[in-house]
């Protein structure tokens, strides 16, 4: 996967191209609605195996810096203004730097502790987000929310702005990742995934890879969260800091393949459908929960190492398999 | 001042609950490195148990523990068996997070279905009685869950440094590999904590309906506590688990009168980031290598 393969190329451009028609050939506002929550997460799910799956840190403080990315847009708005229109999206990689910045100290102190007790700390930072928005009535307006001012887009192609963002925030996503993985940095956090305490012994510096990788995550989710602020219009509390948004994003990185390039975006493309198709189904009554908890556990339980890597294994195990089968075959070609 | 001790006196008797609900949690982790993040919608379907048990049969709260967590304890270890045991391999622990993790969401969702998302309390007659004792007031219900709280972690201590049962459980934290060459069955351990574990939930359950209004949701703000105090005090040690559940509601019932009750969790939050600063592996842990 480190080198540009034709293949490879085709595979980006052609997903890039299909990803941009979408929203001109299905017109219908419910359909693009599922394109837009779609690539949401699979940008979210991207950004979580940008850093977790690469270094094999399981965070679990992901939806903290979607929940800031969304509020600090909403706060820019109510108190600065960031224009209408399209402006708001070109804010976007700004503010996401910003909380990428302010991040690093906590990922540094977080960062001193490993495995189980690591995704419990990261845990500990989406319920501290989640206060702060409940507490700092000033700026956030505490549990009533807050609303933004309406995007000015014609309104029968409201939707399509949203989604080419979330599109290109994909994008970028996906082409960090690929860079990430034929760049020096991608050996580095493959190796402290592989043993740390040996890469470490190598001389490469651990710390400053791993937050590297994590300051591109926050920076990727919060500036998804913006996204979805400008899209929702309105935010409170409990639905921008969501546990289940996040641990949405980490069941599709599962289920696609955790360190690989599409394994998440796959993931999503499965997933978002079946749920939003769940929660028009069963949403009105709570039986949505549980029919989530069940595809999770499905998903965990049958096909922990998710979809790619289990193709993976199956196609090369059967090229293995044909090789062998031809390999007598050959030899007696030679003979005679 | 008076204030500041009342506070201290209401913090140890909530944090005797806490630490009823953290030893499950800890043990869990010690034996089998599985983290079950679903310990607090088990406490949350215990509180719901009783709760029935006591608007219908009119059970009291505190005989009910007796039922709720021998029930419980079946419930965890046939989750045990079905989710927990399948999941092996170098992932085995991450994968535990999530799965008990999507456990909890199906708790909650069943619970909704049932119960719908209003807020409930346990109500016995003695539920808003209280002593005066030098002048600070002592609710009879939290005194009682502390009390319930502190036997039951007698007991769980005793049965783990008294009986045959608890050294191989010993014998397992710490170091499996050599328990089961000396004759421990590790699966017959881990099944039996696992159910331990959640029984400990079980019965904490049953305490916490009396003293706090509940509802499906309410297990996430259970679980990002008592994830807190597991890791504060240190992932696997019993006493730390204690003495962090202490803290915590020591800490968070100061910062309630002193500074306003709505940054009192997040106070407990604050603290456990800047003490992992000083000390990443908790109060009682020991440093965590990579396997």
């Amino acid at each position: 996967m480190s080198r540009a393969t034709t293949a490879g190329l085709v595979r980006g451009g052609a997903f890039a191209a299909a990803g941009i028609a979408f929203p001109f050939v299905f017109h219908a506002a419910w359909i693009v609605n599922i394109g837009v929550l779609t690539l949401m997460y699979a940008a979210l799910a991207t950004a979580w195996n940008l850093f977790s799956g690469y270094t094999g840190y399981i965070t679990l403080g992901q939806a903290a810096f979607f929940g800031l990315g969304a509020y600090t847009l909403g706060i820019t708005f109510e108190h600065v203004g960031v224009g209408s229109g399209y402006n708001p999206f070109y804010a976007l990689p700004l503010v996401g730097a910003g909380i990428a910045l302010v991040s690093v100290p906590v990922a540094w102190i977080a960062l001193r502790t490993r495995h189980m007790t690591f995704a419990i700390v990261t845990l500990t930072l989406l319920f501290i987000v989640q206060q702060l928005a409940f507490n700092l009535r000033s700026l956030t307006k505490g549990s009533t929310g807050l609303m933004l001012p309406t995007p000015r887009f014609p309104i029968d192609s409201y939707d399509t702005p949203f989604y080419l963002a979330m599109l290109a925030l994909l994008l970028a996503g996906l082409a960090l990742c690929w860079l990430i993985l034929r760049s020096k940095l991608g050996l580095m956090l493959l190796a402290i995934r592989e043993d740390e305490e040996k890469a470490r012994g190598l001389g490469i510096r651990v710390t400053g890879a791993k937050l590297i990788a994590w300051s591109l995550m926050v920076w990727l989710s919060a500036m998804v969260g913006g996204v979805w602020a400008y899209y929702l219009t309105f935010i409170y509390p409990e639905s921008s800091v969501d546990p289940l948004v996040m641990i949405g994003a980490v069941l599709m990185t599962f289920l696609g393949g955790r360190g690989t390039l599409w394994g998440p975006t796959i993931g999503a493309l499965v997933l978002v459908p079946t749920q939003q198709y769940m929660i028009t189904k069963l949403g009105a009554s709570q039986l949505y929960l549980v029919g989530y908890s069940a595809v999770f556990m499905v998903v965990l339980l049958l096909l922990p190492r998710g979809i790619l890597p289990s193709l993976r294994g199956a196609i090369d195990s059967r090229r293995e398999r044909r090789r062998t089968h031809r390999e007598p075959v050959v030899r007696e070609e030679a003979h005679a | 001042m008076h204030q500041v001790i009342q506070a201290i006196i209401l913090g140890v008797l909530v944090g005797g609950i806490y630490a009823l609900m953290a030893s499950g949690l800890t043990l869990v982790f010690g034996i089998m490195k599985v983290i079950n993040v679903a310990q607090g919608a088990l406490v949350i379907l215990a509180a719901y148990l009783s709760y029935a048990l006591f608007s219908h049969v009119h059970i009291d709260p505190f005989v009910s523990i007796l039922i709720v967590t021998p029930a419980m304890f079946v419930l965890g270890v046939a989750v045990q068996l079905v989710f927990v045991r399948s999941l092996r391999g170098p992932d085995g622990s991450e994968l535990s997070l999530l799965v008990t993790w999507a456990l909890a969401l199906g708790i909650e969702g069943v619970l909704s279905v049932i119960f719908k998302t209003t807020y409930r309390v346990t109500s016995p007659s003695y539920a808003d009685s209280s002593w005066s004792v030098f002048g600070y007031r002592i609710s009879e219900v939290r005194l009682f869950a502390f009390v319930a709280s502190a036997v039951l972690l007698v007991l769980l201590s005793l049965l783990l440094t008294r009986t045959r049962f608890g050294r191989a459980v010993r014998a397992t934290v710490q170091n499996p590999t050599a328990a089961t060459l000396l004759g421990v069955d590790a699966n017959r351990v881990q099944t039996l904590s696992f159910g331990l574990g959640v029984s400990m939930a079980a019965a904490a359950g049953a305490v916490y309906g009396v003293i706090y209004p509940f509802n499906p949701g309410s297990h996430y703000d259970l679980i990002s506590r008592l994830l807190s105090i597991v890791v504060l005090g240190g992932l696997g040690s019993l006493g730390g688990a204690v003495f962090a559940s202490l803290g915590m509601g020591v800490i968070e019932a100061i910062v309630a009168v002193e500074i306003s009750p709505v940054w009192a969790s997040f106070s407990f939050f604050v603290v456990l980031l800047a003490f992992l600063l000083v000390r990443p592996q908790g109060i009682f842990g020991v440093r965590e290598r990579v396997l």
